[in-house]
């Protein structure tokens, strides 16, 4: 049953590719996704094997070509849309908001959008402060959509399908540090309900999501060394948070350390926070800790950026402090 | 009474019909408004119907229309029941968005009306999508735009005009330029206020028309129909009309003069409509009388509808926010009611 | 060296004849450190909590509660310990002597040596000092802060001496798995030593605590829990019959202030007229940038004009005692507040000269919202050298008011009014405010109390040097 050894950005391609064999509504839209093949070169191929009508390039135009794919959702099309990066889909943000996370409930359930759109976030490759956001968080906040953060090779392999199945909107970020990851996806379907628990410990839940999975878990084998075992929980699921796993998780520790991408104000990781305070404020034995990117504009200096953004001995020492306080 | 004549007088009886519809359903809006029977904002078509009359006229029954915040007059006549639509702006769960969308989002997908949209030029891209989608499944369909003078300075609308052109969608871009992006005037917002000459700069064929003759619009809106049809691509048709009322209900109306309003009332879409079908002896008083007898029954069953409907239950504030049903693999329920095509 | 000081019933106010102890915060055998709050005073205005001068033992307690006695009334014994016990303070500040002869007459405030030592019990000190001080285990409101007004540094809380261990205070540092696991396995939490940060129990101490079970306390957990609270405790809810009361007594209380002022001190009475033109704009520029809730007032403004004024003009700053003039140590401007259900009560602005403009703004809000709820402290109450009414909001144009003895100034705003006003020969609507002076002439003459308006007005032409 192995499978062979693939690279994130080839399971995100495979996923894509099943997607269009399997269903003739899928079709995927997007700057530069046809000749050039993506800018992260996901759909490299794709266009010589399913042509211009189903891999679509698109003028810049943000605003219209999301909101063209809701409209095609609405017209019966399973479009996959894919933006550049986090950072350009502020120009899509209205289309987004107000329309496919909207129109359900605004027409009083007579408009779903089964929607997927895909594009890269995060920072780490010395991409400055306008291609370095993390702003998951942002759309995590919005009833309406559900948003997904694949970490491993197995989720970017898996989790697309599910997403086209989904009735509502579904948007998939990508973290741009993960397309060369390489290894051996299992098949088969996965959910995109549920957080996944990728390491067993006794003393602290370590929780990560997306980019900052990799970080956790390489903290949580350097906890290891020094004695501190760590569950790590990599969320998969921004919207809606799986709570019970990550309540689950911090009954056994009674320790937390969320670790989060994005800017600490009003952040995820404060969402998170908050929920482990109202569900198992009695079974916390420290104050939660957070490991969040510093509230500044990512700058493009490698130290700087390096700096600025969670790292593994940032997350091994908030860990230590939750441990000893 | 050869054929081609009655039909002509029949189809003008239907356009009066329609406009008379409009105009009543809003004065009969208004009041209710006043008895705080209707609340949130309420944007009044009145003047503006021959454009919504004139260019539904070109549509089939299976075509789309994606509309604007002031979109009462645009859903009566696409056949969403005024009984639906006043308790819509009741705010009953029988209104026919469960009271969730009020005034300015009416939807009923079974009429092919993809709403009202409150922001302004925020539906272009939907109604381009749908028109891709029906490209796509070479379905003969048509989608029909409605935005006004105010959203061309949006960026959405540059952008969906080229990405319609670029693609060759079949959509009818229907510009209703009633002079005044809310207070502020055509002059004071745009550069260059020949708007079709603008649509003309991305390649969409582009007309002025004349939006307070209905059968101008009518006209127009049918042939733009029938080369969209063919194939053609995209069409944009600037619809010169006006607003008889304030922007919202009760704005101060400080930004234009009476005497202004006074000169474009002069020119009553159906004032004139009944002027030259009186003169072609197509109508009578008696007629008229009867036809206005017809709609105010038909008002004052919308109303007493509303007034008894029920309202939504609080418990179910949440749903609707995600799907109840999930679909099932390859979609058994499908993007609202293109399943089965 | 052990020796024995009398707590006494404080004078709060100049016109505080009697008290009675509401609540006691400590019991016999009980250590108190100087600066402890041990004792809640009911006064004819307000429900005040008062601090101990001494460091000790409590030996006994010698007046129950709810009994009025009057001011100076031994309360409690407290048995000494050397000053080199003393934990806190770098260098011993004498306790007041006036406290320790424990005289039974009543003080008058005058001989306060308020200024001297003035115990501040709400230091100002920034969030990383507090955070500091709670690291080291060092109470900060013991700590004589050396920075602008008073203002404790990072060096201050470093100098001080951290107890020897830290220990758990009655509101334990715990977690919320400790606090469940304590009442789970009935484990009284003074009995636990926290092992975590700055002593914090933690489920694992609980545990281990419950397996000795009850062995006996150790001796620093006793001592430990039962020291008083250092946070402010709340006042509890007053009947309604008791407030009538109390209504009743402050009505009594400022009658006999009022009545004393007027048959002893010889008012004279000056007013001007400042335009505020320029104070309202520099205002509106300022506060532009800021959120709503840190917005400076008007108010802010003339408080500190005239606690800046009264810094320039001693003579008007300070007590008339025994036919003798004694000037205020430094301005401690005392603000009127009218109290919900009538009464009005006085309490003074710390060091209000030297308080940045912003900091003031807060005090006084701070002050405002003790005042009504009836939680100000004792030397609020009897340190003011002089005082400022503003009766502005209620429309008054002019106040000429009565000077609240042994003080020799009042200083009155009326409301801010738009008004015609000529300036360099032309006519112009402009927002002006009449300020007055009520001044006693044994202090001073007319000529000084002029000038001290010369210079409030010449403050509020220049508001960017408040």
């Amino acid at each position: 049953m192995s499978a062979a050894t693939t690279t994130y950005r080839e399971a995100m391609r495979e996923a894509i590719r099943e997607a269009l064999r399997r269903d003739d509504r899928v079709f995927l839209m997007g700057e530069d996704v046809g000749a050039y093949g993506g800018c992260f070169a996901v759909s490299l191929g794709l266009l010589e094997e399913f042509g211009p009508e189903r891999i679509r390039d698109t003028p810049l135009s943000e605003a219209a070509f999301v909101g063209a794919s809701i409209g095609a959702a609405l017209g019966g099309m399973r479009p996959i849309v894919e933006i550049m990066t986090v950072n350009f889909s502020l120009l899509a943000l209205d289309q987004i908001l107000n329309n496919a996370a909207t129109l359900l409930h605004m027409s009083g359930g007579q408009l779903n959008v089964p929607l997927v759109i895909r594009m890269t976030t995060g920072a780490g490759r010395q991409l400055a402060a306008q291609h370095s956001h993390s702003l998951e968080g942002w759309y995590a906040h919005i009833p309406g959509l559900r948003i997904l953060a694949p970490a491993t090779i197995e989720d970017a392999r898996n989790m697309l399908w599910p997403a086209l199945e989904d009735p509502d909107p579904v948007l998939i970020f990508e973290h741009g540090s993960l397309y060369g990851m390489s290894g051996q996806p299992r098949p088969g379907p996965v959910d995109i309900t549920s957080a996944a628990l990728r390491r067993s410990g006794k003393d602290i839940t370590l929780i990560a999501y997306g980019g900052t999975t990799g970080k956790a878990l390489a903290a949580a084998d350097a906890l290891s060394a020094e004695g501190i075992e760590a569950d790590v929980i990599d969320l998969r699921v921004l919207r809606p948070l799986d709570d019970a796993t990550i309540v689950e998780s911090v009954g056994n520790t009674h320790r937390a350390v969320i670790v989060d991408e994005g800017w600490r104000s009003g952040s995820l990781s404060a969402e998170i926070g908050t929920r482990i305070v109202e569900q198992a404020f009695y079974q916390l034995d420290a104050p939660i800790q957070r490991v969040c990117t510093a509230e500044v504009p990512v700058p493009y200096a490698r130290h700087l950026e390096e700096a600025a953004l969670p790292q593994v001995p940032s997350i091994v020492a908030a860990a230590r402090e939750a441990v000893a306080s | 009474m050869a054929g081609k004549k009655s039909a002509r007088a029949e189809s003008h009886r239907d356009l009066l019909r329609q406009m008379l519809r409009v105009r009543r359903f809003e004065e009969r809006c208004v009041e209710l408004y006043s008895g705080e029977k209707i609340r949130g904002f309420m944007h009044l078509y009145i003047g503006e119907e021959a454009v919504a009359a004139g260019v539904c006229h070109a549509l089939a029954t299976d075509d789309v229309v994606v509309s604007t915040y002031r979109e009462h007059g645009h859903a009566l006549i696409r056949g969403v029941p005024a009984s639906t639509i006043m308790a819509e702006m009741y705010g009953k769960v029988t209104g026919c968005s469960r009271g969730r969308g009020g005034s300015m989002h009416i939807f009923d997908v079974a009429r092919r009306f993809y709403g009202g949209n409150a922001i302004v030029g925020g539906g272009l891209p939907l109604a381009i999508g749908l028109a891709l989608a029906d490209k796509l499944r070479d379905r003969n369909r048509l989608t029909v735009c409605f935005f006004g003078d105010g959203a061309m300075a949006e960026g959405e609308f540059h952008e969906c005009l080229n990405l319609a052109a670029l693609w060759r969608l079949p959509v009818l871009f229907a510009c209703e330029n009633n002079l005044y992006a809310m207070g502020t005037a055509l002059a004071k917002s745009h550069a260059q206020t020949d708007l079709a000459l603008r649509a003309a700069g991305y390649g969409v064929a582009a007309w002025q028309v004349d939006g307070m003759n209905v059968l101008a619009v009518a006209d127009a809106a049918t042939r733009a129909a029938e080369a969209i049809r063919a194939g053609a691509g995209p069409y944009f048709v600037e619809l010169r009309t006006y607003r008889f009322r304030a922007h919202s209900m009760y704005d101060p109306d400080r930004y234009r003069s009476k005497e202004e309003i006074e000169q474009w009332k002069k020119r009553d879409p159906i004032d004139a409509l009944v002027a030259s079908m009186k003169a072609e002896r197509e109508i009578t008083n008696d007629d008229l009388a009867v036809l206005e007898k017809e709609i105010s029954a038909e008002i004052d069953q919308a109303v007493a509808f509303a007034e008894q409907a029920p309202v939504e239950p609080v418990e179910d504030l949440s749903r609707f926010v995600y799907s109840e049903t999930p679909l099932a693999s390859g979609g058994a329920r499908g993007g609202t009611v293109e399943a089965a095509s | 060296m052990n020796e024995r000081a009398e707590f006494v019933m404080p004078s709060l106010g100049a016109d505080m004849e009697s008290g009675a102890v509401a609540e006691w915060l400590v019991k016999p055998g009980d250590r108190v450190r100087k600066g402890d709050v041990i004792a809640v005073i009911d006064t004819d205005k307000a429900t005040i909590e008062v601090e101990s001068f001494h460091t000790g033992t409590v030996e006994s307690l010698l007046v129950g509660t709810g009994r009025r006695v009057p001011v100076g009334t031994a309360l409690a014994v407290i048995v000494g310990t050397p000053p080199a016990a003393e934990p806190v303070s770098p260098e011993p500040v004498p306790a007041r002597p006036l406290r320790k002869r424990a005289r039974p007459r009543r003080p008058t405030p005058a001989r306060l040596p308020t200024p001297n030592a003035p115990h501040v019990p709400s230091p100002v000190a920034s969030p990383l000092v507090r955070h500091l001080a709670e690291q080291r285990g060092v109470d900060i409101a013991r700590v004589r802060g050396t920075g602008p007004h008073g203002r404790v540094t990072r060096a201050d809380v470093e100098h001080v001496e951290p107890p020897p261990q830290a220990k758990v205070s009655p509101r334990a540092k715990a977690s919320p798995l400790a606090r469940r696991l304590a009442a789970q396995f009935g484990v009284d939490l003074a009995d636990v030593h926290g092992t975590g940060r700055a002593g914090a129990i933690r489920a694992q101490d609980v545990r281990e605590a419950a397996e000795r079970g009850a062995g006996p306390r150790p001796p620093e957990a006793v001592e430990e829990a039962a020291r008083p609270p250092a946070e402010p405790v709340e006042v509890r809810a007053v009947p309604e019959a008791d407030l009538e009361r109390r209504r009743e007594a402050m009505r009594q209380a400022i009658a006999r202030a009022m009545a004393k002022s007027k048959r002893e001190i010889p008012h004279y009475y000056l007013s001007a007229t400042v335009d505020l033109t320029g104070a309202l704009a520099w205002l509106r520029e300022r506060n532009r940038d800021l959120p709503v809730s840190r917005r400076l007032l008007p108010a802010a403004l003339l408080l500190k004009a005239a606690a800046r004024a009264a810094a320039e003009v001693p003579r008007l700053n300070g007590f008339w005692v025994d036919d003798a003039f004694v000037p205020g140590k430094a301005v401690h401007l005392g603000v009127a507040i009218s109290l919900k259900g009538g009464g009005l009560i006085a309490p003074a602005l710390h060091d209000a000269a030297r308080l940045a403009i912003e900091d003031l703004m807060a005090a006084l809000k701070d002050l405002v919202s003790r005042a009504r709820t009836g939680r100000l402290r004792g030397a609020e109450m009897t340190e003011a050298t002089i005082t400022v009414t503003n009766l502005g909001d209620q429309g008054v144009e002019a106040v000429h008011g009565v000077i609240y003895p042994p003080q020799v100034a009042l200083v009155g705003f009326g409301k801010i009014l738009d008004r015609p006003w000529a300036v360099d020969g032309l006519l112009g609507v402009r927002p002006l405010v009449t300020v007055t002076l009520a001044a006693d002439h044994r202090a001073t003459d007319g000529y000084t109390g002029g000038r001290f308006l010369g210079i409030v007005d010449r403050l509020l032409n220049q508001p960017e040097t408040l």
